[in-house]
Order: C-alpha cells, then sequence, then structure tokens
C-alpha cells in the first residue's frame, strides 16, 4: 500500500490535487480535460483513474456519489501528518 | 456522404422529447411509428435543415451498462454549440436542470456538462 508521500512523489498526482484545489468536487472526466487542457499532460483516462485510486488510498482524495454521479473532492487533512512529525517539537521516536 | 442524424439513448422518448424540446429549445422534426417506438427526431432552430438529433430507445440491454459507465465518469454522449455557455448554464438551472460541471475555460472552448434527465450526460461548448 502506498504511504502519503509516495503518492505525493508522483508529479501527475501533484497536477491532480492541483486540479482538485482550483475546482473540488469534480467528476472523472473534468479531471482529465482540465490535466490535458491546463496542465497539458496526455494521460490515458485509465492512468488518471489510477492515480486517484492511490490518492483515494492515503487519504487524500474522497469520492462521493451523488445519484448517478461521482464526484472527487480533495482532502488535506492527511498533510498534517507531515507538519506534526517535523515541525513540531515532538521526540522521533514518536514517528516510527 | 454528409452526417444527417445522430443519436442519444434516451430511457423514454416521450419524456425525452419534452425536455429536448421544451427545456433545451429544440424543435421536433420527424414523428413516425417503429414498431413499440417512434423514429422521433428533433433539431435545433437555428439550423431546421441541419443534423437531427434522434432520440432513440435505450431497451437493448448492451446499453444500459454502457450509459451508466460514461454517467458515472461523467462523460458526454453529445456535444451541443452554443454562443454563450454561461448564459444557458443560468438558463437551465433555472429549469431545473441538474450540471454536473459548471462552466469552465479550457483553452479554446468554454465548457459545462448536464444531466439529460433521460440518462445521459451532455455538454455544451462556446468556442472562443
Amino acid at each position: 500500500m502506498p504511504d502519503l508521500f509516495e503518492a505525493l512523489a508522483t508529479p501527475a498526482r501533484r497536477k491532480i490535487l492541483d486540479a482538485l484545489c482550483e475546482r473540488d468536487g469534480q467528476t472523472l472526466f473534468e479531471i482529465c480535460a482540465r490535466l490535458s487542457v491546463k496542465s497539458n499532460l496526455s494521460m490515458t483516462r485509465q492512468a488518471v483513474s489510477q492515480h486517484l485510486a492511490v490518492l483515494e488510498e492515503v487519504g487524500l482524495l474522497t469520492v462521493t456519489r451523488q445519484g448517478r454521479y461521482k464526484h472527487h473532492h480533495v482532502n488535506t487533512a492527511p498533510l498534517n501528518q507531515i507538519v506534526e512529525r517535523w515541525l513540531k517539537p515532538t521526540p522521533p521516536e514518536a514517528n516510527p | 456522404m454528409k452526417i444527417v442524424v445522430t443519436s442519444v439513448f434516451v430511457d423514454d422518448q416521450e419524456k425525452a422529447l419534452k425536455f429536448y424540446t421544451e427545456i433545451l429549445g429544440f424543435e421536433k422534426k420527424t414523428d413516425v411509428p417503429a414498431g413499440a417506438y417512434r423514429w422521433l427526431t428533433v433539431v435545433s432552430p437555428e439550423d431546421r435543415g441541419g443534423v437531427e438529433l434522434l432520440l432513440e430507445p435505450d431497451a437493448h440491454p448492451a446499453v444500459g451498462p454502457f450509459k451508466k459507465a460514461l454517467v458515472d465518469d461523467g462523460i458526454p454522449c453529445a456535444s451541443f454549440a452554443v454562443k454563450d455557455v454561461q448564459a444557458e448554464h443560468d438558463r437551465l438551472v433555472k429549469a431545473g436542470v441538474h450540471f454536473t460541471q459548471p462552466p469552465i475555460h479550457m483553452g479554446p472552448v468554454t465548457t459545462a456538462v448536464f444531466d439529460d434527465t433521460c440518462g445521459n450526460l451532455i455538454q455544451l461548448a462556446q468556442m472562443h
């Protein structure tokens, strides 16, 4: 299972998060359109889908169903782990 | 050779006719009985001799999963050109239409995506 850092290490996944920060709650179609037009990233829909799954696994993304539609939302809460790990004066043994 | 008819699969032809004419503003062009269904087309009042949109029954068993998969991923099955996407969006929202994507500038085009209430997503596009 990928961890937060692995999830963020891939430029495409950071671009996806950028796109969702522009407008939260996008369909897969809109994410793909934004990536190809605005970020000039040519990825297949399947590739974008796989990146979304990784982001969802580490909690950076949530998927909601509204009737028949599926929307993707960015969730920045896991990023606090990064802040807590290095920017707060906590003992290092607390973070294996 | 030229394109005369293209189609969208609809779950109910009568409901679709109402939506595509009364809400979207197309006009009925052809309506003839065809077995259990109708050969039912609409056309844009801006181009009555132009391409007709066939409101085609979605009864074939392969169509249901196909439509569901497209809607799931937010993929429109047709795209209509408009002069002003924002104005059309506002007008349709007022008429109760649900958009899965509000108007967004995508380089040379502004697009929006709405639900046609017949099992499809439709894209509006305005070229700049």
